[in-house]
């Protein structure tokens, strides 16, 4: 079997907004990965430009990149990505120790409530609290940007909620600019603004009018 | 510390099985290199400062006799420094409790102590009162030899008289670091002692008041040796000098020198095998480390960490490793280095030999550990360097196996499913398999290499004391004697035969390149003392008109066969002669230049004289032999061809059996090395397989035997490959210790074979029980929920 190109997107135009709650709906294989890898500087598109308060990050070298991640990206993963051999809080300090203003890593991890969980190994905690440290690795940095990937797709429903109420309580209270992919159409319910992705194109795009509270949910 | 930091410790923890073998890897080529250079730079500072403080001299000369006042000629030369002039003779001795005679060589001293070259350092008693004639200092390793303490005698037979020496002093020279008869081949301490004996007194017994016999000089800084040695040859010609030699050649530093260019060429070449094994593995590990990590290596790179800190991560893993070896192994080196000099110590005498570990050399040690982890850290370095962070967020893809190349020779239905899993996996990753095979290879290769120098020792001694020399006793006379010595000697208790020799000094010149040595004279077919090629052990026929000269000779002198020499004598009426080079041949020890017997007499215008001659004698009269000899006023040196290996085997026995065991244990080390982290990273690889076989049905044993049959393939398929390498790396040892003193047969005994893989075959089984232990407590649930 030869190569086939497959393009992941195609003609996706969007703006994040400060302290926008954007969600981004679509099935599997809609292209929301590539979509959030490449918002996230892990990822260069072959075609078309994406902008960070001004900056070309299409054409930034790797130095440029990491230096943006760095600086103002937190990234949350579905798998949650923790380092199997560091403990909740050394995944934590892992970002704050490179982070210029970073908050406390058990201040990050107050923040979603997993103070009791400081000394445990990713392998001693739960689904759900480990995504939690993954967010609070997330945030404290506190990124300009919070990028979600699936944050509750490996998660039971209670599970996943306290999840997204985390992810809320960042938005709201910091107001960092959030943007969740996920293919859990129930989650759209918290958001101002819910994209949906499918085929590499965007589907439509949605003012929320009724957000709801993440505690609210039901799916 | 920083999470990063912490990150880099428990990763090492959890690998610190495999970390541990690397490291001991490393540790044992930083042994080696450690061992040989510091035993090297020991040597080489003792005998440097040794010489120093002796005054050991620049130029060496011989001659028959020269009256005292040629001395001040000898010191006006320019470019001489300081001179002395000695009677020195070889007698020869009669010992307590050794039946057969022993060989004194007896050296002035001055009356009143005072600073001379080749000064004496005196461990012992102390030095000859000048009042008392009989008093000598003798050579420490002869009086070690004989339990002798001062006060005891020892008798010389000086000039068919008995004389009694009284051993006041032991003493040591640079002179005789290395104490060996001129023409031997091996030292023996029990048959040959030196003697340092008040001037006068000796002269006296000699025939030699109011001259000399001996110079040796020391030179001023700046002066042209060959000048110098080339007037010295002049001034002394009519004194029946016998050719002046450099240091370069004097017999004790010659033998120091040739010995400490071995240990150097094998300082720097062994430790290098050992650590590119080491950064070999650090590869395979630390890439494998790399792929499991990949996603968390990503996840850093979204977190904001640059590449560089990314590399500098697993670098330091590398080094780490590198690090612990390098200490362990500068630890081990400096304790083997000790252990090594002193065995030199043996070998050759200091008055003390300090051992001494200079700073460059753990520098380099270091160094040079950390430069294999680098090496070994690069390619999986710059993997995780160059990884695209969102590719590696998703999960890899399965592995691409393919239908094994010995399935598809036909026979693919015979395999059981297990073997064709081993089969597949071992050609999935043809690198891998290929790095471990080379890497117990290796192991059996530095077996080999360990333990061949037995079996070259023993060839070599074979072939020396039993196929080329057949005499029981080698005479040598004072003076070069007439036929009627022969029938003196025939005429001894026991003597069945005696075949005669005539050897004279002379210097083999070709072209600007010369050398001095002692030529023999021997029957046209020797049937005692035979000339051996020891490349076919064909004994070779002296032509009636020719030379035939050692290969080492040749080489040195830079002659093949056909080409012209120029001989000259340096005895008698001093002839010189062109002669044809008719054969070279391969020997093992030592340098040698032989013609026919009838050829070397014409040559000196002589008819039937010999200065010596090889006896075999009948072993139940052998006693009455020794006597009578001790008796005979002619015969100034005897050697005994049985006597004088076995002393020199014992010495050696002792030695090589410690290099033996840490041979086999480095050796092993690399193999369970290899073997382990070979073992280790397909257990880490498939355990996911491993459990599911397990949870479908299959035992312990069937899977143990799925992961271990891979080794035992690889190992099997390493053993033959081992073999042969071994075989070349030997071949490489003997090329590096090829010197003038000896060249090491390729000898290499089946037994050497056997063992070697035996000991290899052992470590494999061993590391695979270790890996088995791991495998039957493998925890299936919780290896199957985990995410590769």
């Amino acid at each position: 079997m030869g190569e086939v190109d497959v393009h992941a997107l195609r003609g996706v135009n969007l703006t994040l907004l400060d302290s926008e709650f954007l969600v981004l709906l679509g099935p599997s294989g809609s292209g929301k990965s590539t979509l959030l890898n490449i918002l996230g500087g892990l990822d260069v598109p072959t075609a078309g430009r994406v902008l960070y308060r001004g900056h070309d990050l299409t054409a930034a070298e790797d130095r440029e990149l990491t230096d943006y991640r760095r600086r103002h990206v937190g990234f949350v993963f579905q798998f949650y990505n923790l380092i199997p051999s560091l403990t909740a809080r050394e995944n934590v300090a892992l970002v704050t120790d490179i982070a210029e203003h970073p908050l406390a890593p058990t201040e990050a991890l107050d923040l979603v409530n997993l103070t009791d969980r400081l000394d445990h190994f990713p392998s001693q905690l739960s689904g759900g609290e480990q995504q939690r440290v993954a967010i609070a690795r997330a945030i404290a940095k506190r990124p300009d940007v919070l990028l979600c990937d699936e944050p509750t797709g490996a998660l039971d429903i209670s599970t996943g909620i306290v999840v997204l109420e985390a992810i809320e309580r960042i938005n709201r209270e910091l107001g960092t600019a959030t943007a969740v992919i996920t293919h859990n159409a129930a989650v759209s319910a918290i958001a101002d603004t819910v994209i949906t992705l499918s085929d590499g194109r965007i589907g439509s795009v949605r003012e929320n009018d009724h957000k709801l509270r993440a505690h609210t949910l039901e799916w | 510390m920083q999470a990063l930091n912490r990150k880099l410790l428990r990763d090492l923890w959890r690998v610190k099985g495999q970390a541990v073998a690397i490291s001991l890897v490393i540790a044992v080529g930083v042994v080696m290199l450690v061992m040989y250079s510091s035993a090297f730079d020991s040597l080489r500072l003792t005998q440097t400062s040794y010489y120093e403080r002796q005054r050991f001299a620049d130029i060496f000369v011989t001659l028959k006799r020269a009256p005292s006042r040629l001395r001040d000629r000898i010191a006006n030369i320019p470019g001489v420094a300081q001179v002395e002039t000695r009677v020195v003779v070889d007698v020869t001795l009669d010992v307590e409790g050794l039946s057969e005679p022993a060989t004194g060589r007896l050296i002035s001293i001055p009356t009143l102590r005072r600073s001379m070259l080749n000064d004496i350092v005196i461990q012992r008693g102390r030095y000859i009162d000048g009042t008392r004639p009989d008093e000598v200092i003798v050579n420490e390793a002869f009086a070690l030899a004989h339990d002798l303490t001062p006060g005891d005698t020892v008798s010389a037979i000086i000039n068919g008289r008995r004389r009694d020496m009284e051993v006041v002093g032991f003493g040591l020279s640079p002179e005789f670091i290395y104490t060996i008869r001129p023409g031997e081949l091996i030292p023996d301490d029990t048959r040959f002692g030196v003697f340092w004996m008040e001037r006068r007194a000796l002269a006296a017994a000699f025939d030699m008041e109011g001259g000399f016999n001996d110079v040796t000089l020391s030179l001023m800084p700046g002066a042209r040796e060959s000048e110098v040695i080339q007037q010295l040859d002049t001034l002394i010609e009519n004194y029946g000098g016998f050719g002046a030699i450099p240091r370069d050649l004097q017999l004790s530093h010659w033998s120091l020198t040739q010995e400490l260019n071995g240990l150097q060429g094998v300082g720097q070449m062994v430790p290098l095998v050992f650590l590119s094994i080491a950064a070999f593995l650090l590869n395979v590990v630390l890439t494998r480390m790399v792929s499991v990590q990949r996603e968390q290596i990503a996840t850093l790179k979204a977190l904001g960490y640059a590449n560089a800190v990314i590399g500098w991560h697993y670098t330091k893993w590398a080094l780490a490793i590198a690090l612990t070896g390098a200490v362990i192994g500068t630890a081990g080196g400096a304790a083997m280095g000790t252990a090594m000099t002193s065995i030199y110590n043996d070998f050759f005498r200091f008055p003390e030999l300090t051992y001494r570990l200079l700073p460059s050399v753990v520098t380099s040690g270091v160094v040079i550990s950390l430069l294999a982890g680098v090496l070994g850290a690069a390619t999986a370095v710059r993997r995780a360097v160059r990884l695209p962070p969102a590719e590696a967020m998703r999960p890899q893809p399965p592995a691409r196996y393919r239908v094994s190349l010995i399935e598809r020779l036909g026979i693919r239905g015979v395999l059981s499913q297990p073997a064709r899993i081993v089969l597949r996996n071992i050609q999935r990753q043809p690198v891998r398999s290929l790095a471990s095979v080379t890497g117990i290879a290796f192991s059996v290769a530095m077996l080999i290499v360990g333990t061949f120098s037995i079996d070259a020792m023993n060839e070599m001694m074979d072939v020396q004391f039993s196929i080329a020399q057949r005499q029981d006793v080698t005479v040598s006379f004072v003076e070069p004697a007439s036929a009627a010595a022969r029938h003196e000697l025939q005429r001894l208790p026991g003597v069945v035969s005696i075949e005669p020799t005539r050897s004279i000094p002379a210097r083999l010149r070709f072209g600007s390149r010369s050398r001095q040595l002692a030529l023999s004279g021997l029957p046209e077919e020797p049937r005692l003392n035979r000339v051996i090629e020891v490349t076919d052990l064909s004994a070779v026929t002296l032509p009636p008109n020719g030379l035939v000269v050692s290969r080492k000779l040749a080489e040195i002198l830079g002659v093949d066969r056909g080409d012209v020499v120029r001989v000259e004598i340096l005895h008698g009426a001093r002839p010189v002669r062109e002669v044809v080079v008719a054969d070279v041949v391969k020997e093992y020890m030592g340098l040698s230049a032989y013609m026919e017997i009838d050829s070397v007499r014409r040559l000196l215008r002589e008819s039937d004289t010999l200065s010596g001659g090889f006896v075999t004698v009948d072993p139940s009269q052998l006693d009455e032999f020794y006597r009578a000899l001790k008796e005979t006023p002619l015969v100034a040196g005897v050697t005994l061809r049985g006597a004088a290996l076995e002393s020199f085997e014992e010495t050696f026995a002792e030695n090589i059996n410690v290099m033996i065991f840490f041979n086999v244990l480095f050796a092993s080390i690399i193999a369970c090395g290899v073997v382990y982290n070979a073992a280790r990273m397909s257990l880490s690889e498939r355990s996911r397989e491993l459990a599911s076989l397990r949870v479908i049905g299959f035992t312990r044993a069937e899977i143990s035997s799925i992961l271990l049959g891979e080794l035992a393939v690889l190992t099997c398929m390493a053993i033959p490959i081992g073999l042969l390498f071994g075989y070349g790396l030997a071949a490489l040892v003997v090329t590096l210790f090829d010197t003038e003193l000896y060249s090491f047969p390729l000898a290499v005994a089946p037994r050497t074979y056997a063992l070697s893989t035996l000991a290899v075959l052992a470590a494999t089984v061993l590391s695979g029980l270790i890996v088995r232990r791991k495998l039957d407590t493998l925890d299936l649930v919780e290896v199957l929920k985990t995410r590769e």
